[in-house]
């Protein structure tokens, strides 16, 4: 994933985009656009940022679950599986990133669950972490079709095709020819505590290579 | 929704996670005790210690979501801490059991060593916890250990002043040592644990554990040393200081130190240019 933190209006287009594709109950948010405000008077800055799973390529969630539930796919998407997880949330303190929820209890928007909540719930997300899935269901349906995540709609996350700005890009970093690949090379970027050494797979784009 | 780059508090554990610490901690320095203290003492002190790490552990049980999949907690022992407490966990409780029912000494001194195990699984818990600065500070380890060792100690002086007098000299030298090595174990901690939010909350507790936690034990066993008389209250005292201030260190470090590091960003977006 690249966030293109030039081009990010904080709309949230993605925040509602993702809770509509994934169906999450209030105060769960896989996919969040902060609006940071950096500096002080008179030089203060303003930056909107996308933040959620950054999919680390060495995630310590996943080294510290006691259940082998989350787990780390070929392509580097990082899963839960909940039908393993205890709900102990030691990979939501182990994640650099906040990037975790756990819901004890279901909850809905209005109290009780409108017809659009009924649809998406989802009961083995009771008790256990949850968190943003690049949504893999998405791109694998995609992907069996012979479509191009990052480049075809219909194998994308949701927040990337509903960011009106086009600050929200995915495919694969792997691939010198993507999408991807190529904003990574024509721009300055860098990755948020990089210095923890879990190598997140999520870009923050800040200015033009010189 | 909006956060800034400030960390805030960790909302994910509660006092039920805190209490597998300081509960499964003072258990396994109990344990300790128990396999130091000689073949007329060490029953009750093993069974003690075991009832408090066997109450850690059921109040961690109580904060998980999934209470009857518990046992997946030991399928990942490859690279989870948590997994590999739970089987040590395990290895405690077996040993300590056999001890009892046997009238074994020497396998009470297993389980110690296995509990030993136990609490330095605990210190990598929190060690691997990437995601809260005060955790996966370098020495935080050390701390569990020794505050252990030091609370299982001072548990045993404020029991054990009851029944056994006068305590024996050994008993009195393992709790000064313990106490010392817990002030060591927190002055190297807090010299690694960066300027913020975690430093300043942590502050008060490591004075505590400083001067009521160490300082007023060691001058409360030297009183008892030294004069006979006052040494049953002297040493409650001491193990009971000894007890609450490595307590209160590990619930401010669980719950109120707990900072995650917020977000922050290295380069701020330059507008305009695309």
């Amino acid at each position: 994933m690249v966030a293109d933190l030039r081009r990010c209006v904080g709309c949230q287009t993605c925040t509602a985009a993702c809770k509509h594709a994934n169906s999450t109950p209030p105060g769960v948010q896989w996919r969040r656009v902060l609006d940071m405000e950096v500096g002080e008077y008179p030089d203060v800055q303003r930056a909107f940022v996308p933040v959620g799973c950054m999919h680390c390529a060495d995630p310590p969630c996943m080294h510290v679950c006691p259940s082998t539930a989350t787990r780390q796919r070929a392509d580097g998407i990082v899963t839960i599986d909940y039908d393993l997880c205890i709900g102990c949330a030691y990979c939501a303190v182990a994640c650099p990133y906040q990037a975790r929820y756990k819901t004890d209890d279901p909850s809905f928007a209005y109290g009780e669950a409108m017809p659009s909540e009924q649809q998406g719930f989802d009961a083995r997300r009771i008790g256990v972490a949850t968190k943003c899935t690049f949504c893999a269901e998405r791109i694998d349906a995609g992907l069996a079709q012979g479509m191009v995540p990052g480049i075809d709609p219909d194998a994308t996350p949701a927040c990337v095709n509903s960011c009106i700005a086009k600050a929200l890009h995915f495919g694969d970093a792997e691939d010198p020819a993507s999408n991807v690949s190529q904003l990574l090379a024509e721009n300055q970027h860098f990755r948020m505590h990089e210095e923890l050494g879990t190598e997140p797979g999520f870009y923050y784009l800040w200015d033009k290579r010189r | 929704m909006s956060y800034g780059p400030k960390p805030w508090l960790q909302a994910h554990w509660d006092l039920r996670a805190a209490g597998n610490f300081i509960l499964g901690g003072t258990g396994t320095g109990l344990l300790l005790a128990a396999a130091l203290a000689g073949p007329a003492a060490w029953r009750w002190p093993l069974a003690a210690g075991m009832a408090l790490i066997a109450a850690g552990l059921g109040a961690v049980w109580l904060e998980i979501g999934r209470k009857l999949r518990a046992i997946n907690v030991l399928f990942n022992a490859r690279t989870s801490w948590m997994a590999r407490e739970a089987y040590v966990a395990v290895l405690v409780f077996g040993l300590g059991l056999a001890a009892l029912a046997l009238g074994r000494a020497p396998l009470a001194q297993a389980a110690a060593l296995a509990a030993l195990g136990f609490v330095y699984c605990q210190g990598r818990i929190l060690f691997a916890a990437k995601g809260i600065p005060a955790w996966r500070t370098r020495g935080v380890v050390a701390l569990i250990v020794a505050t252990a060792l030091a609370e299982g100690g001072g548990l045993l002086f404020a029991a054990a002043v009851w029944v056994v007098r006068p305590l024996p000299t050994s008993w009195l030298v393992a709790l000064a040592l313990a106490l010392f090595a817990r002030g060591a174990a927190w002055s190297r901690y807090r010299s690694r644990l960066g300027a913020g939010a975690a430093r300043l909350a942590l502050e008060a507790s490591g004075r505590i554990l400083l001067y009521a936690g160490t300082a007023a034990p060691l001058a409360l066993l030297t009183i008892g040393l030294l004069l006979p008389g006052l040494a049953p209250g002297a040493d409650f005292l001491a193990g009971l200081a000894a007890l609450a201030a490595g307590w209160r260190l590990k619930f401010v470090l669980l719950r109120r130190a707990a900072y995650n590091q917020g977000f922050s960003l290295p380069e701020l977006p330059v507008r305009g240019g695309r």
